[in-house]
């Protein structure tokens, strides 16, 4: 039997629904499982996911007649219980990176740390299956669960300022992207030329929490070719 | 219909209800620190919609009306003139043609608010014209007003009462800004959040009786509580989960952290409280130095005082509509 969910009020328009206290691909994917049926049964809800965790943010006057918590609750409790059949259709992105270089100045770093030569660093990389945990910190900026423990390396001690967008990089025993330059301090090994957010797009963010993730390695001729194409 | 930046003031940037339901793509809110006031400047020029006003950030920018204009002044009390006119706010004010509108200092408070009829009509993204100055998105990418830039206004119709030929017209009433505008600096009700048991004793304690100060690093995203570190019994390893506006985390330095209206959407620092979403406004017009202290609320009594204070600006703004049609 699955442990129960808890839930929290955190303001007059937010209930917290906790499903777990740990970063595992399981608990995710029922974070997913769950943000997809309430999406499409509670279509008036905001829905966050996040590790494992999903906010709900609701207008408080939309739900008249008592405690507003109790009945978005109520409501929440009532399709998770019952949960449609149907299953998640998440989607798979092949996302092309090149390693190291000037494009990922810290996998040397990150190779001996991990005491592994860089090609094995990057095979590691290569051939795990992600998941998107989450969007956070930036807009469109994928919180990736499923890094090879062999490649977990603490982040640096002195973040940089400007990190290049479609930078990839291992903090802790997560990886991600950079779809901005943004400040950062990750460790950088690999940079990719697809352009992950932009606001003017239909669906502006490349990633949606729940998509998988692999990593497909690209020679430096190859990622200039495909960043001419996707013009950031 | 255009309106030229001819100085910018401290930080003016374009601001509107907010980008809401994209939090799960990593994309905040934004918006205007100070809904009511925002508001009600609108309603004040007749916009219906949520169109996009200047909020200025302690000194206001000064502006060039390329065609007539009509303006309203909202949030904390700013200088304002037209050549050696002053310019009154909470009220409606016509500008001619080629005006310059200088806006000053504040008096007090941190934020004020100008709208003009018909909106400033810059391209809508996700949703909204705000600018989110964290994220970079809105304004050419999200950034404050400068020197040069020629911002677009929409067309409305003229506002019955309001004709050209005049060189300033202004309506012979104006609202209260109290409630709207804090003058007395009361504290801010403060639900406990899920890590407030987790503090220590003293720091329990200290939260609610501590008088903080408004750091100088703080901006649209945070405010910083100067003045007293707080402490956790034990360190406590979290994961990242939501965060919102209004939020009061705990990073390990011990200095407390207001989450503002460009709060990044997930955070991963204990929650010590979570401040009422009434009182977010007067936060958002405390000014660095300026003092902050919290008094412990319920969840209950934040949302009656939600519904009150939504049903008062409900009201109001409908009273200003019906008199905008009779002036």
């Amino acid at each position: 039997m699955l442990p129960a969910i808890q839930f929290e009020a955190l303001a007059e328009d937010a209930l917290l629904l906790r499903f777990g206290e740990r970063i595992d691909i399981e608990l995710n994917a029922r974070v997913q499982a769950a943000t997809a049926c309430l999406r499409q049964r509670l279509p008036q809800l905001e829905c966050v996911p996040a590790y494992a965790s999903v906010l709900l943010r609701f207008d408080p006057q939309h739900w008249p007649g008592g405690d507003p918590h109790q009945q978005v609750q109520a409501a929440a409790c009532a399709i998770l219980d019952a949960p449609d059949p149907f299953v998640i259709a998440s989607r798979e992105l092949v996302i092309p990176v090149c390693y190291g270089g000037e494009h990922g100045p810290d996998l040397a770093e990150v190779s001996a740390h991990c005491r592994l030569d860089a090609d094995a660093v990057i095979a590691h990389h290569t051939a795990a299956d992600y998941r998107v945990a989450m969007l956070g910190f930036a807009p469109g900026f994928p919180y990736l669960l499923g890094l090879d423990p062999r490649l977990a390396v603490p982040r640096r001690p002195d973040p940089r300022q400007r990190v290049p967008a479609g930078s990839v990089a291992i903090g802790g025993s997560q990886t991600g992207i950079y779809p901005e330059t943004l400040p950062g301090g990750w460790q950088l090994i690999g940079r990719t030329p697809m352009r992950l957010f932009d606001i003017t797009a239909n669906t502006p963010s490349l990633f949606t929490p729940g998509d998988r993730v692999r990593f497909e390695a690209i020679d430096e001729d190859q990622f200039r070719d495909l960043a001419a194409t996707n013009p950031a | 219909m255009n309106v030229t930046v001819i100085k910018p003031g401290l930080l003016s940037s374009l601001q509107d209800a907010g980008r809401s339901g994209h939090a799960a793509l990593g994309v905040g809110r934004a918006g205007a620190m100070d809904p009511p006031a925002w508001q009600l400047a609108n309603a004040l020029v007749g916009n219906v919609g949520s169109e996009a006003a200047i909020e200025c950030t302690l000194t206001g920018p000064s502006l060039r009306f390329e065609q007539a204009a009509v303006i309203a002044l909202t949030g904390a009390p700013i200088t304002a003139r037209v050549g050696e006119r002053s310019v009154p706010m909470w009220t409606t004010f016509h500008l001619a043609a080629g005006s310059v509108l200088h806006l000053g200092g504040m008096v007090s408070g941190f934020r004020s608010y100008l709208a003009v009829r018909g909106g400033f009509d810059v391209p809508t993204l996700l949703g909204s014209r705000s600018s989110d100055l964290h994220a970079r998105i809105g304004y050419d990418r999200g950034r404050a007003l400068r020197a040069g830039d020629v911002l677009p206004v929409g067309t409305a119709a003229a506002l019955p009462g309001f004709t050209a030929g005049y060189d300033v017209q202004q309506l012979d009433w104006s609202l209260d800004p109290q409630p709207w505008f804090d003058f007395a600096q009361r504290p801010l009700a403060l639900l406990c959040g899920s890590h407030w048991s987790q503090l220590d004793a003293a720091s329990q304690q200290l939260l609610f009786s501590g008088k903080f100060s408004l750091s100088k690093d703080s901006n649209r995203t945070a405010s910083r509580l100067d003045g007293h570190m707080l402490q956790l019994r034990a360190p406590l390893e979290l994961i990242s989960e939501a965060a919102l506006p209004g939020t009061v985390q705990l990073p390990p330095s011990g200095q407390p952290i207001a989450l503002l209206a460009e709060a990044p959407v997930t955070g991963g620092y204990p929650r010590i409280g979570q401040i009422a979403m009434v009182d977010l406004p007067r936060l958002a017009q405390r000014r660095p130095g300026d003092t902050v202290c919290f008094r412990e609320t319920t969840l209950d009594e934040a949302l009656t005082r939600l519904a009150a204070h939504r049903q008062r600006l409900a009201r109001l703004l409908g009273t200003i509509a019906q008199r905008l049609e009779r002036t």
